[in-house]
């Protein structure tokens, strides 16, 4: 084991540090020589490839990831806020519709965006192969060969000992061997060889985990974008509105909105059943931020399934209810003012709550009540505020989100609501074409308001509340949550575990014998000379010898 | 519940106390700067300014400290409900990590360059974003504000650090290869002569960064999940969540350019800059200037 040139574990740690440098540097090697002139088309797709699966490309594309994702947080996004989008479409009618033509309010759909998403996975995946093989090969391969002289690397010590070099070789090394092997190095002896003074040394070399949580790092991150894509195919998204006190069954006609993934299936809605039994809601009453809600919560019975038992919990914020691959989650509130209708003979014709819109956050809210049973049709466009007031500037509005003086601000409409054209209709607007209106009246609860031309009457009995769900299913969470964590655990691992080589020597020097001690790491920041100062240690100690050298070349390797 | 008024006063106080101890400081850290000459030559010049400096710094800390602790007794809460509570926290946290090193090597020549930014950061807490103690917004109340925060706190600290120690990396760079090429030593000269040369800074500012890098993973990840149980989704997009990518994207680009790629000096500290400029910029600019859910700047 003298000539270092013929050595092929020589060859192999040269290999293992250009594939720690750089993987995919082999690969790169052959796309740079490989340029493609004239080559074909499928030399072509050939040379593409290599260049797709090289780290570099990785990072690019994750870069240009990251770049492209910019213009989703600065233009509003149909996902997120479609009111927005059409305000942007009023505000700027020239622009917004070449902006919408490259994807510009639906950044993170757009095919673009994925082209870049799906060209990092391709890429990824094939960065991690090649390099896992290679790190698969060097995490089974035996500690790299002693350099010819230790006291040249960076940091080195050594020492004067009383034995033989063969008696240091055969007795000693076997118990740093041991000693090293506590401490989770991976160890090789080469015994002193009669013909060559450089031969007898231990090797060796720990912190082979760093390579491998580099690459579950990376593989997490393919497994996290795999989830994301496949979250967003396969999920739905969507909102319903509950009126205290009734139930919802989870199918698609009672949601108020609905976005389903493209290859959602409908049938695999789960019809959980949900009755809101109350909802509670507190409000700051004091101090500056008067009027925010500081806290609600909606107390349900449920069934998972039809044929389940029914039971009770309570939904809050930052605590959805779980159903399945479903999440229940409540994410707003509203009031739901309750009307009595008669008819001019005093007949009850209508008797309902009636979900109305929160326009502020203090809950001015807006809604209609139709009624169809009457000969004419009665149409109510209504403002309800919980604490009113009514200013020349804003009219009639809430000064406080709480029911402190609730009133209803009522316009009436007579004529035809227009149900019976089979065309849907917004339950939240009134189609005002065949409608003629007839008086306007403000009321408290339990007022009523003697319709003028004899149209009957209406009573504001009391005041409900409803609760705005999001519900969403996304069947690859789980995975998309397995794959963060392995990011972390892999990143702390890539990063903290310090890959370093390590060796002894024993040597004749001007008749003495002499154990020299070195070490090394790849990375400049890995601090290796702890690792020859506690070697240095063990060996002086076994020796008894009190007095050593420690040899730091700062300014060899400069 | 209710505000204690008393302790958000006492608040105030000490936040104004540890602004005139960190003042102070920075007069001394000047002094002993100004000292300085070559500290390899004569380390014993501005030492003791330097000392008075340290200790300054360790009184503004705790000071600092037990400001933020009153802000969040007074409300019976983690401090972290607005971005005049962030700043505070995060100037805290910025403090406590520096001192910590401190304690394992000698820093007194990073001083002056973080505790100018600290100052700066608590004076535009105080004035620009300063809010009232209050109750938290109902989607903040959950301990994922403990485990999120507080790393994006941390995170913060270390970032700052490893953004200043990258600048006078660049500086010293500058220096040195003007020496090299026989040109005058230029305009930061003298930060040159009193900090460590320019490979001991990239090394320093290398091992900063690959510290937080975790972190911060981390404080996305949870992020995500506390999203979760809020707002339905994991990941939505939101600008906050876009550029809190961003940044995670920044970083592990300057890591991968420095051990990957084997870049060193002034072309990864440009990478290690831009990532730390997307992280203020999503502290300030899409707090306030970006509509999303994560509104809690308090104004």
């Amino acid at each position: 084991m003298t000539d270092q040139s013929k050595n092929p574990q020589n060859e192999s740690l040269a290999d293992s540090e250009l594939s720690e440098l750089a993987p995919g540097a082999e690969l790169q090697q052959h796309s740079v020589d490989a340029a493609p002139i004239a080559l074909g088309a499928v030399g072509w797709v050939r040379w593409m490839w290599r260049q797709l699966i090289t780290m570099r490309t990785a990072l690019q594309l994750l870069f240009l990831l990251a770049v492209a994702s910019i213009p989703g947080s600065v233009f509003p996004q149909r996902t997120q806020s479609p009111l927005k989008v059409r305000q942007y479409f009023d505000e700027n009618p020239t622009t917004a519709p070449i902006l919408d033509r490259i994807g510009m309010f639906d950044v993170y759909g757009s095919s673009w965006f994925s082209a870049i998403y799906i060209l990092l996975m391709i890429s990824l995946v094939g960065c991690i192969i090649p390099r896992a093989r290679v790190h698969w090969k060097s995490s089974r391969s035996l500690p790299p060969v002693a350099p010819r002289n230790l006291l040249r690397l960076r940091h080195s010590s050594t020492i004067q000992v009383s034995k033989t070099p063969s008696e240091v070789s055969q007795e000693f090394f076997p118990v740093l061997q041991k000693y090293l092997a506590t401490k989770r190095w991976r160890t090789v002896v080469s015994e002193l060889d009669a013909n060559d003074p450089t031969s007898g040394y231990v090797s060796a070399e720990r912190g082979y985990l760093r390579e491998t949580g580099n690459l579950i790092f990376h593989l997490a991150i393919v497994v996290i974008l795999i989830s994301v894509a496949a979250g967003s195919l396969f999920g739905y998204r969507g909102q319903i509105l509950v009126r205290e006190g009734t139930s919802i069954t989870n199918v698609l006609s009672q949601y108020d909105a609905f976005t389903p993934g493209r290859l959602f299936n409908t049938e695999s809605l789960v019809p959980f059943n949900i009755t809101l039994t109350d909802l509670a809601v507190t409000y700051e009453d004091t101090g500056i931020k008067a009027g925010t809600a500081l806290d609600y919560a909606a107390t349900i019975s449920y069934r998972e399934t039809p044929d389940s038992p029914l039971e009770k919990r309570t939904i809050g914020v930052n605590d959805p209810l779980n159903i399945g691959n479903s999440s229940m989650f409540l994410v707003g509130h509203g009031y739901a003012p309750r009307f009595e209708v008669r008819d001019a003979k005093g007949n009850l014709v209508f008797d309902d709550a009636v979900i109305f819109l929160p326009q502020d956050s203090n809950m001015t809210s807006t809604g209609v009540v139709k009624v169809a049973d009457t000969d004419p049709q009665l149409g109510l466009q209504i403002i309800f505020a919980p604490t009113a007031v009514v200013t020349e500037q804003q009219g009639p509005h809430s000064l406080f989100p709480d029911l402190i003086d609730p009133k209803a601000f009522m316009s009436a409409w007579i004529g035809d609501l227009g149900l019976d054209t089979g065309r849907p209709q917004n339950v939240y607007t009134l189609d005002k074409t065949n409608l003629k209106r007839i008086g306007f009246e403000e009321i408290a609860v339990g007022e009523t308001w003697d319709l003028p031309k004899n149209a009957g009457s209406v009573k504001l009995v009391g005041v409900d509340q409803f609760a705005t769900f999001n519900i969403a299913s996304d069947p690859a969470q789980n995975w998309a949550l397995v794959g963060a964590i392995l990011a972390i655990v892999g990143v702390i691992a890539g990063l903290y575990i310090q890959r370093r080589r390590m060796w002894v020597r024993v040597v004749t020097r001007d008749g003495q014998t002499w154990i020299e001690i070195a070490a090394m790491s790849r990375y400049e920041d890995v601090d290796v000379s702890s690792v020859v100062e506690s070697i240095t240690q063990f060996c002086a100690s076994h020796f008894g010898v009190e007095r050593f050298a420690e040899v730091t070349n700062e300014e060899k390797s400069h | 519940m209710a505000i204690n008024e008393s302790y958000a006063q006492i608040s105030n106080i000490l936040v104004y106390g540890s602004m005139g101890a960190y003042t102070f400081a920075m007069f001394s850290f000047a002094t002993s700067f100004a000292q300085g000459r070559d500290t390899e030559i004569n380390p014993s010049n501005g030492r003791k300014a330097g000392n008075i400096a340290m200790s300054l710094t360790w009184l503004g800390t705790f000071i600092l400290g037990a400001g933020v602790l009153f802000r969040g007794l007074s409300a019976s809460r983690v401090p972290w409900g607005n971005m005049y509570e962030f700043s505070i926290s995060g100037t805290f946290g910025v403090m406590l990590v520096l001192m910590l090193i401190s304690l394992k090597r000698d820093i007194r020549w990073l001083g002056l360059f973080i505790i100018l930014p600290a100052l700066l950061s608590l004076g535009l807490a105080i004035t620009v974003l300063y809010t009232e103690s209050a109750q938290l917004i109902p989607a903040l109340k959950s301990y994922w504000l403990l485990i999120h925060v507080s790393a994006a706190v941390v995170s913060a600290g270390v970032f700052s650090i490893g953004g200043v120690v990258t600048i006078l990396q660049m500086m010293v760079s500058r220096v040195e290869n003007r020496v090299a090429a026989g040109l005058t030593p230029g305009r930061f000269e003298a930060v040159a002569r009193r900090v460590p040369n320019a490979e001991v800074l990239d090394v320093f500012a290398y091992k900063v960064h690959a510290f937080v890098f975790p972190l911060w993973t981390f404080t996305v990840v949870a992020g995500a999940i506390w999203a979760r149980s809020a707002w339905g989704r994991y990941w939505g997009w939101d600008p906050k969540e876009t550029w809190a990518f961003i940044t995670w994207v920044g970083y592990a680009a300057y890591l991968h350019a420095r051990i990957t790629v084997g870049w060193k000096g002034n072309r990864a500290a440009w990478i290690a800059l831009a990532a730390f400029a997307t992280f203020i910029f999503n502290y300030f600019i899409v707090n306030f200037f970006f509509q999303g859910l994560h509104v809690y700047s308090g104004k």
